[in-house]
């Protein structure tokens, strides 16, 4: 992806005017790609990372002391753990922090981890950012003392800093950071600001209050439905029933007849309805008669498509990691084991579906309000869309009902929905487009539908001797702008957790087939952690069971000092469930252990099964993330992961009928987890000093094979084709 | 033409009779905390009070609605005094990403106005809102947090 065509700012630019403080700082962040999704991001591992400047601290003149977060916010915490960095290093008031979403500009808002992209994903917000924005909240501080020293006529040295206030303890001599502010912008910023060091935080570790709870708990928060524009006409189009299809003709005088429907236009593969207000604009998209031409959709149904990927992982795919000779291993192992999973398409089901506001701006260009995830991605597609240069184009990113990986497009495909929306009618006139339940859970841009063969071999002793691995699915990256990302025939977002595992086992092979087709798909939170961290914690904890081994300490006999993190959080999440008691009559334990996106996860559930339904009562979760920013969100995010991957794991596919359209159309039959369906959830936090890591999706992979793990206990079976509701009633 | 009160002040409506609440309050009375999630009261981002009672404004009728009292989030708090519920859901720091919040709050208060301290399993019955985001289980502590500062008087 080209950078963007915008004249670079200089480095230590002030950006701001006479109206406060704007510092930009420069800093390299030596990035590690792990997950696939942030090879394919940051165009794989390089070696080279973009130090470009970065502005993220505005000092008010009123005391105010805004961070601009270059993630989007939704839910996971970037606002309140990035303001957190740069609080702590000013030495500010927490009273006196605000966040605000950071203009989309990849030179000045990339993501390091990704490289010069603008984006969140992969959990790497806290990773890619603990020390640039603690840089540039020391830069701040730094220049605020040296505007008091200037001022007062004293040395800097003498000056201290605390809650916001400068002061000078020889003279008694004080001022808040908004009475520095102008002054601060004349003083010039250090090149290499001292940072404080752990024993010196006064937030980093702490509980601060989140900055964006007030306004979620009283309807004040402003998300894209929530912004109209004067003279606004509101979108919602009829997207095909079947992946691949277009239309072929459409009667659109129905639609029009309705009062408030005021045009109606084919849009790309959907039939736009434009009306005065989403009321009408829904009226008029039911009013529609569209015939589809089907010629080049898939309309085979899921059955077929799962057995496809079923045929293909019986025969090793592309070489994903290796080591020994797993089939020889095989072939002489005393005790052989054979397992084969099934995972659904699954729909990430954000709160707030897919929509966004464009409006044409006095300079010819357009502004743009979306929860946009890739920024940089989808401010060049508006741009090509709307025959604009990128600098005409301006993004601003709203606060966004969920993502789940939902708004991270490759593609951009919303955001060029979005403006070919606006330009197919004129270009004028502003439009809100917005996808409805139905267009969010039949539109696609699911998980992929993936299939496992595992083979597992013992020796006459009960060591594990051979591992053999097989996955096929189709992939997100073929076809997208990222196809180039497919190296050997292995999409790393298909095997990340299985290519290698934990496990020292001597001979072991991972392979994978990549088979597509038309229906869309996407990353879904923890990507292919989903899948993998079930099939390999579900598989390992068969072969301890045949090798008559516990599977904690089996476990832990596997793990090799590299895996001592992972090791910690193992022992530490058994202790906290008190492993090796019996449990309750009707209850059993499962446990299950995965590190993704750098962070170290072990959670053990306790089970029972109610109607045919697993019900899962208490979970133990340790976490090692390295430094814990925000104890409370990275607990936070840890219940939330296992509410997500519990509802998912027990509930949720998205099948093809036998024509290829989807069953399934909103949450009366894509369920999600509600209130009596959660368990109770206790998490600890292992303490670290090593540099944060990620908490929005490392959460989710454990829960799903700790859960069968117990069901397994209970029923004698392993839930292989999932959803849980599905096999345990097949 | 239908009469009714939203937050206190009075208001008409006399359009389209099968538009529901919903899509009237953001659109028309511009009390946007009120959110679309499904628009088959599946989901409940959309709950506000009619004469006390949490309902689903999405599958509502404006038409059905003559002479009712309608409270939304934006007019649940006592002027600068946060409703209990909200004080509960800041304490405890439940929203993640907020989009269902002001419907679980809606929800959750007029369970507290029938039953004002609700066991678990009360709370697994009466407050069937969706949240993807898994708050559930913040949000049970707040609930009964808020059931505490409400009997405190609050």
């Amino acid at each position: 992806m080209a950078p963007l065509d915008t004249p670079a700012p200089s480095r230590r630019a002030f950006l701001a005017g006479a109206s406060g403080l704007l510092i930009s700082v420069a800093l390299p962040v030596k990035s590690r790609a792990q997950s696939g999704a942030e090879n394919v991001l940051g165009g794989g591992e390089s070696g080279e990372n973009l130090f470009e400047p970065n502005a993220f601290v505005r000092v008010s003149p009123d005391n105010t002391v805004t961070v601009l977060i270059k993630h989007i916010e939704f839910g996971q915490g970037p606002w309140t753990g990035l303001a957190t960095l740069v609080a702590d290093e000013m030495d500010a008031d927490w009273s006196q922090i605000k966040a605000e979403h950071a203009p989309s500009n990849a030179q000045l808002y990339a993501n390091a981890a990704f490289g010069p992209i603008q984006g969140t994903g992969g959990s790497t917000a806290m990773f890619s950012s603990y020390e640039l924005m603690r840089k540039a909240g020391a830069t701040a501080k730094a220049m605020l003392i040296a505007a008091a020293a200037a001022r007062w006529g004293i040395s800097s040295d003498s000056i201290s800093v605390s809650n916001g206030v400068v002061s000078h303890t020889g003279s008694g001599r004080s001022a808040t950071f908004g009475e520095l502010a102008e002054a601060a912008s004349s003083q010039t910023p250090p090149e290499n600001p001292t940072l404080k060091t752990p024993d010196q935080f006064i937030y980093i570790g702490k509980n601060v209050s989140k900055l964006d709870t007030r306004d979620k708990s009283n309807g004040a928060a402003i998300f894209s439905l929530d912004v109209y524009r004067d003279g606004m006409q509101t979108v919602v189009a009829a997207h095909p029933q079947k992946f691949g299809a277009t239309p072929a003709s459409f009667d659109a005088a129905a639609a029009l007849r309705i009062n408030g429907v005021e045009d109606v236009k084919q849009v790309g593969d959907a039939v736009a309805v434009y009306a005065r207000n989403t009321f009408a604009a829904l009226k008029g998209r039911k009013a529609l008669d569209i015939t589809w031409d089907e010629s080049a959709a898939e309309t085979r149904s899921s059955e077929v498509i799962a057995q496809e990927r079923i045929d293909a992982v019986k025969n090793a795919g592309a070489t994903a990691n290796e080591s020994g000779t797993a089939s020889d291993a095989l072939d002489s192992a005393a005790t052989t084991h054979e397992a084969e999973y099934v995972f659904p398409y699954l729909a990430h089901a954000p709160m707030e579906p897919l929509d966004g506001v464009i409006e044409r701006t006095e300079d010819g260009g357009v502004e743009v309000w979306m929860g946009s995830q890739i920024q940089t991605g989808d401010h060049m597609a508006i741009a090509q869309v709307c025959g604009l240069t990128p600098d005409k184009v301006k993004l601003n990113t709203m606060l966004s009902g969920g993502s789940f990986g939902r708004r991270a497009q490759p593609t951009s495909h919303f955001a060029v929905e979005l403006a070919s929306t606006f330009m197919a009618a004129g270009g004028q006139t502003p439009i809100k487009l917005v996808w409805t339940r139905e267009d969010d859970i039949q539109g696609g841009y699911y998980r992929p539908l993936t299939a496992h063969q595992l083979r597992g071999g013992l020796d006459a002793d009960g060591n594990i001797i051979a591992w053999e691995q097989t996955i096929a699915a189709q992939s997100f990256l073929a076809g997208s702008p990222f196809e180039g990302m497919i190296q050997n025939g292995v999409d790393a977002t298909m095997v990340e957790g299985a290519a290698p595992i934990p496990y020292s086992v001597p001979n072991f092979k991972t392979s994978a087939h990549i088979i597509n087709n038309p229906v869309t798909t996407l990353w879904w939170r923890s990507v292919g952690h989903t899948h993998t961290g079930y099939a390999v914690e579900t598989f390992i904890d068969e072969l301890l069971e045949k090798a008559g081994k516990d599977p904690v300490a089996g476990r832990l006999a596997l793990m090799s000092e590299e895996h001592a993190r992972l090791a910690a959080v193992l022992q530490r999440a058994a202790d906290m469930a008190g492993w090796g008691r019996a449990a309750p009559e009707g209850r059993a334990f499962g446990v299950a252990a995965v590190e993704s996106f750098r962070s170290y996860v072990a959670q053990v559930a306790e089970v029972s099964i109610e109607n045919g339904v697993p019900h899962v009562h208490n979970v133990w979760c340790a976490v090692d993330c390295g430094v814990a920013v925000n104890p409370e969100v990275v607990k936070a995010q840890m219940e939330g992961g296992i509410g997500y991957g519990l509802g998912a794991i027990l509930f949720n596919e998205l099948t093809l009928d036998e024509g290829g359209a989807v069953a399934q159309s909103n949450f009366h039959d894509y369920r999600s987890l509600r209130i009596s369906e959660m368990p109770n959830v206790e998490v600890e936090i292992i303490p670290s000093t090593a540099p944060p890591t990620g908490v929005g999706e490392p959460g989710v992979p454990p829960i799903g094979p700790a859960v069968a793990n117990a069901v397994r206990k209970l029923t004698g079976k392993t839930p292989r084709r999932l959803p849980m509701i599905k096999d345990l009633q097949a | 033409m239908t009469r009714f009160t939203v937050n206190g002040e009075r208001r008409e409506f006399n359009g389209d009779e099968t538009m529901p609440l919903l899509w009237y309050l953001r659109e028309e009375a511009g009390t946007k905390g009120v959110k679309y999630g499904c628009g088959i009261a599946q989901c409940g981002a959309c709950t506000v009070h009619v004469n006390g009672a949490a309902i689903r404004s999405c599958v509502t009728p404006v038409s059905s609605v003559d002479g009712a009292e309608i409270t939304t989030i934006e007019g649940l708090a006592d002027g600068e005094n946060l409703h209990p519920v909200q004080q509960a859901w800041i304490e405890e720091d439940v929203p993640q990403c907020g989009y269902c919040q002001a419907g679980q709050i809606m929800a959750v208060a007029a369970l507290l106005e029938n039953n004002p301290e609700p066991s678990d399993e009360d709370i697994n019955n009466g407050v069937t809102n969706i949240c993807r985001c898994g708050t559930y289980f913040r949000l049970r502590k707040a609930i009964h947090r808020a059931a505490a500062l409400k009997k405190g008087g609050a």
